[in-house]
């Protein structure tokens, strides 16, 4: 309450006004912007062939290093994450107008385009991952954004948990990838090509870096988290998940093709799961009605495709696909922030109820009719271009062309029939009477509309000079992703009539015709099947999520009855079974010397007052004589440290044993009667797990003091302590400096749990906070 | 004094311990680096005389002369500890890299950055013992 009170006094300063009204957008974009610029500066050098490197030492001893690479594959996706960044900047002021938390959405969009710029420049095979990771982290923030929504949380946990998993995948595949090729430089891989394939670890490298690439690209059977992120507000949806993020794991295909590529395991995977996702993603597309839905899964399809293309490989593959992506991310982002002023301006995203919106948002409308004519492949835009040369690739696949060809004409009809449903019906006028929208519709404010514009506008610029503007990334792209050097000649129109051509007028004239007759039918039999296909996925996992949280229940209630004696008893039993287990089959136990070296009669005696200390412990009537007992025992310890020359053991034995007895005297007369209550048979297992743990601490001192493979460490740390660490308490030494890092990690455990029981101790909670968090968990289990 | 203390003997002999048991203290934690001692044994003495006082007074007369909260000891015990981890950093050397100066405070002898990292070790076993020990005599 209090903090809306100081937000709204915040926002009536002028400043804040003026942000909250979009002016924030313009500024912000700059930045953006001089990266694009800069990053465009760098295209000559590029497109001549040259590769930049840049590399920082950062932890040697691994091999890691923070290392980048500018080539062609890298600085397309640069150019295209930075320049629909700045767009998409831009158009978040506008549409965000008025929203408190501004700042935070721009944190948020500016931590994730920091990410995505490293991931795709990184040159190491772990400074790729930091960064793939940091993409997963800041887009489960911009799509659970509106948190005060339960479906925005679930949504965003949903692709954290997807995209997670999978990260924690490719950590290991690219670990794997690491060991194998001996090198985790990424452009040093390409020549370790046979090594890696070789290795005998190419099969579990593979599984584990298509995990992590197809739970972030939304490839079968991962797709459904993709639609669920919608419930990002549309910027991200435009930026995130249609145009950057989600082409990550397509971005990794890419860039380990030379290490990885060009086996028939890699063609067929995926060839296959990238035709299985583009065929569904296009067929569950148009029976949509929500516009971010549709487009959803359109993308879900343009990423099948990309990878499909990626599996295909050979020259004509990866051309295709590197003139797809950017075909594909111009007119998808553009398409998102049309269906963005769509809702902002009337309210309502639902297909079936908006049209004739023309007339009151033109620049908009003619934005969206180019994005939408390259998205059906139409020439002069570039998704034609996209177009043949994808058909020229199937046709000329190494296996099954015909069936990935036919698999790929009928996405593309259902992608004409899409690209109507989004830019054409809500336009034009249907002919039936209009629906009113929540809002009387109007064209939006500059920022707006100028992304859409400017998207759309590139389409057919880059269709219509691609020559001179594509052909050169393009080339170096390609020549990156094969390893090799290409000569690529892109055209606009084909000078001859081809196969490929002929299938692109076919599809074109299908698509026209499903669009204006066939979408009825298609809505219904997308309708049918969407419990199997849309929503088993999303239930199957939320099953897989719910039965994770009913075993991690089971298991806490296994472990944590909430009774100490149940804590002991598991703790003191888990290192007993694990230590016996190493001790037995480890160690050689015949090294042991029981009697070497004589006792002395003040030893003895020690023992002794130890010994009956225990006795007394055990047959104590009330907890003074326990405690006395107890500390009988310990400061028996504390001489025994003192016989054998430890001062510093001592001195801490002895502290510790005078502040328990403190200790327990404080808390002595609050504890209840000291009854026995529990069981003989209890006792019985108490006494053997005790004694248990008792012969095997005596087994591993004994074995320590016998064995010769640990002494070198003592003249060690004593040559070394004055020497290097300047201190003849070599104890001490070892604690501040030598292990100092332990020390650390051990104070900070002991400050937690010193906070632990301060708040066990001070914390009454109120029956009511209890319900809450009852409550609270019940929202959880949901999911 | 909130309460009459429960013996006078025992009253008496903790106000006249207590300073002793800190000086001890001190001695051991700057002795720690060539003789036996440190930061850990000298921190449990300092706990060990605090709860010395609050079970012959009470917890809130050993709160009164402790002046610091003891949660507030273990906060800035660790960051201590980070920072003299840290110093070696602006060099250029690894996390933690032990600093010597040449010169020798009088009486005190060498302060370096292990001999930081002790005292903030000291701190914070103070803080840890002393707010169990407190928390737990008040409840």
């Amino acid at each position: 309450m209090a903090q809306s009170e100081i937000t709204q006094a915040d926002s009536q300063s002028p400043l804040m006004a003026w942000a909250m009204r979009g002016g924030i957008g313009w500024v912000l974009s700059i930045l953006p912007l001089s990266l694009t610029l800069y990053f465009a500066s760098l295209l000559p050098t590029i497109t001549s062939g040259t590769v930049l490197r840049v590399s920082y030492t950062w932890i040697p001893s691994l091999g890691v290093d923070f290392a980048f690479i500018v080539d062609g594959l890298s600085l397309t996706f640069v150019l295209l994450v930075l320049g629909i960044g700045t767009l998409v900047v831009l158009y978040a002021g506008g549409y965000m107008a008025g929203d408190r938390q501004i700042g935070r959405f721009y944190l948020y969009l500016f931590l994730f385009m920091g990410a995505m710029v490293g991931l795709v420049l990184a040159d190491n095979l772990i400074t790729l991952f930091v960064f793939w990771e940091l993409t997963s982290i800041s887009s489960y923030l911009l799509i659970g954004y509106k948190h005060a929504y339960y479906s925005s949380r679930s949504s965003a946990l949903q692709a954290l948990l997807i995209t997670g998993a999978g990260g924690l995948a490719l950590l290991a595949g690219l670990v794997l990838l690491g060991i194998a090729a001996e090198t985790q430089t990424i452009s040093e891989l390409g020549s370790r090509h046979e090594l890696i394939v070789n290795s005998g670890l190419y099969a579990p490298i593979l599984i584990l870096v298509l995990i992590g690439a197809f739970t972030k690209s939304a490839q079968f059977p991962f797709q459904f988290w993709l639609p669920g992120a919608m419930a990002a507000p549309t910027p991200v949806s435009a930026y995130l998940h249609s145009a950057t993020m989600v082409k990550a794991g397509v971005f990794l295909l890419a860039r380990l093709n030379p290490a990885l590529g060009d086996t028939p395991a890699w063609q067929i995977t995926l060839t296959v799961f990238g035709a299985i996702t583009m065929a569904l993603g296009a067929y569950l597309a148009v029976s949509q009605t929500d516009l971010k839905r549709i487009l959803a899964f359109t993308t879900v399809s343009s990423l099948g495709t990309l990878v499909m293309l990626i599996g295909i490989g050979g020259e004509h593959g990866i051309v295709a696909m590197m003139v797809f992506l950017i075909v594909h991310s111009l007119y998808k982002g553009c398409l998102f922030m049309v269906a963005g002023n769509i809702d902002h301006e009337t309210g309502s995203r639902d297909v079936s109820i908006l049209s004739g919106l023309r007339r009151e948002m033109p620049i908009t409308f003619g934005a969206a009719a180019l994005a939408a004519l390259s998205m059906a492949g139409l020439p002069p835009l570039l998704g034609f271009v996209g177009k043949e040369l994808i058909y020229e690739s199937t046709l000329d696949a190494r296996f099954a062309a015909a069936a990935v060809t036919t698999v790929a004409v009928a996405s593309n009809i259902l992608m004409i029939v899409a690209a109507g449903m989004v830019a054409v019906r809500p336009f034009l006028p249907t002919g039936t009477t209009r629906h009113s929208t929540p809002r009387h519709p109007h064209e939006p404010p500059i920022s707006m509309w100028l992304g859409p514009a400017v998207l759309a506008t590139l389409s057919a610029v880059f269709g219509l000079f691609v020559v001179q503007v594509m052909q050169p990334i393009v080339t170096q792209g390609a020549a990156a992703i094969l390893g090799e050097a290409v000569e690529v000649k892109l055209k606009l129109l084909p000078t001859s009539i081809t196969g490929y051509f002929l299938l692109s007028v076919l599809t074109i004239a299908l698509g026209i015709v499903s669009y204006l007759y066939a979408r009825p039918a298609l809505m219904q039999a997308g309708k049918a099947t969407r419990g199997a296909l849309e929503d088993g996925f999303v239930n199957g996992f939320t099953d897989l999520v719910n039965n994770t949280q009913a075993f991690a229940r089971w298991i806490t209630r296994a472990l944590q009855s909430g009774y100490l004696r149940r804590y002991v008893l598991i703790t003191i039993g888990a290192v007993v079974s694990v230590a016996s287990a190493a001790l037995l089959t480890r160690a050689d136990l015949s090294a042991i010397r029981l009697f070497d070296t004589p006792l002395f009669l003040w030893e003895t005696a020690t023992i002794l007052v130890i010994l009956a200390g225990v006795a007394l412990v055990l047959r104590a009537r009330s907890r003074l004589t326990a405690i006395a007992g107890l500390g009988t025992v310990g400061f028996g310890i504390t001489l025994i440290f003192f016989f054998f020359g430890a001062p510093d053991l001592v001195m801490t034995q002895f502290s510790v044993e005078t502040l328990s007895v403190l200790l327990f005297i404080l808390i002595l007369y609050r504890l209840p009667i000291f009854t026995t209550i529990s069981h003989r048979y209890s006792r019985l297992r108490d006494g053997i797990v005790a004694g248990l743990a008792g012969l095997l601490m005596t087994m591993i001192t004994l074995l320590t003091i016998a064995g010769e493979e640990l002494k070198p460490l003592t003249p060690f740390y004593a040559e070394a302590s004055y020497v290097e660490a300047r201190g003849r308490n070599v104890v001490n030494v070892i604690l501040v400096d030598f292990r100092g890092i332990d020390t650390m990690g051990e104070i900070t455990v002991l400050g937690i749990a010193s906070l632990g029981i301060y708040l066990l101790l001070t914390l009454r909670l109120a029956p009511a906070d209890g319900q809450a968090e009852a409550e609270d968990s019940t929202g959880k289990e949901q999911l | 004094m909130k309460r009459r203390p429960a013996s006078v003997i025992f009253a008496t002999g903790a106000r006249y311990i207590l300073p002793l048991m800190l000086l001890f203290a001190f001695f051991i934690l700057l002795r720690g680096h060539n003789e036996p001692g440190g930061g850990f044994i000298g921190g449990l003495v300092v706990a060990c005389g605090f709860a010395l006082f609050a079970l012959a007074y009470s917890v809130a007369d050993a709160r009164q002369i402790l002046r610091v909260d003891p949660i507030q000891l273990i906060g800035w015990g660790l960051l201590l500890a980070l920072l003299s981890g840290l110093l070696s950093l602006l060099l250029g050397l690894p996390f933690m890299t032990g600093l010597w100066p040449d010169f020798a405070i009088p009486a005190i002898g060498k302060v370096g950055t292990p001999t930081i990292f002790d005292v903030a070790v000291f701190l914070v076993v103070i803080g840890v013992v002393l707010n169990v020990v407190f928390s737990l005599a008040e409840s």
